[in-house]
């Protein structure tokens, strides 16, 4: 409407004048965000990509010298990489996949009205609240046999032969951080899933319980379908969270015992503050980067098919 | 409706939901009333056999955790203040408008949750510490805005994409600008949203480590999980203190949490979400 009246209006200065304020006014919302994003996020993140290029260890004058991609020829050759890569792997995968499935069923529990729901609903998102180190050193601490009860209940389920800690098992330890991560992350899905799930107009679901489909049929043509969009994009936004988050396992393992707890996130976190290398956690950190930009291309690749079959 | 069965599964499920969810904070709290002398003979048990609150008395009063506490606060609460203010702004014009580079503006958001933040940490303080903005919290306030704004522009973007754009236009009708239509008719229906995205900030905000302990190294400008970690480091790490310390610091947090939860459930309903 508001153009309309410009196109009216016969003072040509004032109109163009208005006309240009018109035109920056959604750039004038953006720019505090924007301006903010790209000084302490976009030019620090080019800044940090050409470290990759540098021979840069921090307290050690002869470095900083361009040294082209020889970085990424180290990483290729890094066996430590390759193991980190695949810790990786299994760490976000089977993190993402519980705090999902989890979350998934937390959010169908919750979605239906029934006495108590708002305090429970409050109870059983309270761990988002707590600082991840936190939760780490509570974690690490109720693993341990000597002062944690953790390891007497995995007796009791006959998971363990004897109270041993998770932790320093180079075969097992890996769980301790997981399951760690999955009691902070499942509220997070939970969330989200439940606000879609109540989006979901309630008549759809009266009108096909009248035609006779079972709560399977509905659940699998009515929620499934009206969720996908949803948990597309949350799942991108945890994969993407999960497999950058180094504090779990620094805190709780240190990406021992052997290595065999070290993902990606924290071997980084480990070359750049132990061994002050900057430019190889550089390079890392950029092999990481563009692995996850193709991760996140494809899934909303799969995001817009599925929207486009709606 | 359903059977008597049923719900006994459900109540039974969520029990065990709710089992999982408190039981760490439970052993959190139990083990910061346990007395030093029987934090270790007495474990595993469920509940000590005497409790006291001398680790409660000791954080307080002979540490710089009130300090840390102090610094935690203020640096939260202004940056959850400053990040709900500019994504409202950004959310608002990504959700009424169309214009040129939107789609570059997103695909720009999205690399921020991209990459390990360890690979900034070098090049941010180097921007910092030039103006005085390294151990000092005006610093971590500004870096912890541009870390959340991201997230929070999606989220308050939801939030207005669930309000009918014919609200304002009926008051733009009438005569009111763009602006005074978003500050009359919207804002009173956005403060779920607003509520929802301070809530969201001001937890994430106060559970950050990595920046905290970087930028700032000394102890007027720490945070209360810079605090906590020098417990760690201490030469006898003091597991009493340490955890009464972080159930003082989860007791904010988490009574802020449980009130806003639900805004974030009703507000992301409302939204964009759904596709």
């Amino acid at each position: 409407m508001t153009t309309l009246d410009l196109s009216a209006s016969p003072a040509p200065p004032h109109a163009l004048l208005r006309r240009i304020v018109l035109k920056a006014e959604p750039y004038l919302y953006c720019f505090p965000a924007l301006f903010l994003i790209a000084a302490i996020m976009l030019v620090p993140l080019i800044v940090g990509l050409s470290y990759a290029f540098r021979d840069l260890v921090l307290l050690d004058p002869a470095s900083g010298d361009y040294i082209g991609l020889t970085h990424f020829g180290e990483i290729w050759a890094d066996a430590n990489f390759w193991n980190a890569l695949q810790n990786t792997a299994i760490w976000t995968i089977v993190c993402v996949a519980l705090q999902f499935g989890l979350g998934l069923t937390l959010a169908l529990l919750l979605n239906q009205p029934f006495r108590g729901r708002g305090l429970i609903q409050a109870l059983v998102f309270l761990p988002w609240a707590v600082p991840s180190f936190l939760s780490g050193l509570n974690w690490a601490w109720m693993f341990n046999p000597v002062i944690g009860p953790l390891p007497y209940v995995f007796q009791a389920l006959g998971l363990m032969q004897t109270p041993d800690n998770i932790l320093s098992s180079p075969d097992h330890a890996i769980w301790g951080p997981i399951i760690a991560m999955v009691w902070w992350g499942i509220p997070f899905f939970a969330i989200t899933l439940l606000a879609a799930l109540q989006s979901i107009p309630k008549d759809i679901y009266e009108a096909a319980a009248i035609d006779g489909a079972g709560a399977v049929e509905r659940f699998r043509s009515i929620t499934l379908p009206f969720l996908a969009p949803t948990m597309a994009i949350t799942v991108l936004l945890r994969t993407v969270w999960i497999a950058n988050s180094a504090d779990l396992i620094v805190v709780m393992t240190h990406g021992g015992p052997a290595d065999s707890t070290q993902i990606l996130a924290s071997y980084i976190f480990t070359q750049a503050f132990q061994r002050l290398d900057f430019g190889y956690a550089s390079a890392l950190a950029a092999v990481m980067l563009v692995l996850l930009l193709a991760y996140a291309m494809a899934l909303v690749a799969v995001r817009q098919t599925l929207l486009a079959r709606h | 409706m359903r059977n008597p069965g049923y719900w006994i599964f459900h109540y039974g499920l969520l029990a065990l939901f709710v089992v999982f969810a408190l039981f760490p904070l439970f052993w959190l709290f139990k083990v910061s009333i346990t007395p030093n002398d029987l934090l270790y003979s007495e474990g595993v048990r469920i509940w000590p056999s005497r409790m006291s609150f001398d680790h409660y008395g000791a954080v307080l009063r002979h540490s710089d955790f009130p300090l840390f506490f102090r610094n935690s606060v203020i640096v939260s609460t202004l940056t959850a203040f400053f990040s709900t203010i500019f994504a409202a702004a950004g959310g608002y014009a990504f959700s009424r408008f169309t214009f040129g580079g939107k789609l570059w503006i997103v695909g720009l958001l999205l690399v921020t949750q991209m990459f390990p933040l360890v690979m900034i940490v070098a090049p941010i303080f180097r921007l910092l510490a030039p103006l005085g903005l390294t151990n000092s919290l005006t610093g971590l306030v500004i870096v912890y805005t541009a870390f959340n704004v991201p997230f929070a522009v999606f989220l308050m973007q939801s939030f207005f994409d669930g309000i009918p754009k014919e609200l304002e236009e009926a008051a733009m009708m009438d005569g009111a600008s763009r602006f005074q239509a978003l500050l009359q008719i919207i804002f009173p229906l956005t403060l779920p949203g607003i509520a929802a995205t301070l809530g969201f900030v001001f937890t994430a905000a106060w559970s950050e480590l990595l920046f905290a302990l970087m930028l700032n190294s000394s102890t007027a400008a720490s945070t209360f999980p810079v605090g906590l970690l020098a417990f760690v480091s201490k030469f006898s790490v003091d597991f009493g203190q340490m955890m009464a310390a972080g159930v003082l610091a989860l007791i904010p947090v988490c009574v802020f949490f449980f009130f806003i939860q639900r805004y974030l459930v009703q507000g992301l309903t409302a939204g964009a979400v759904k596709g």
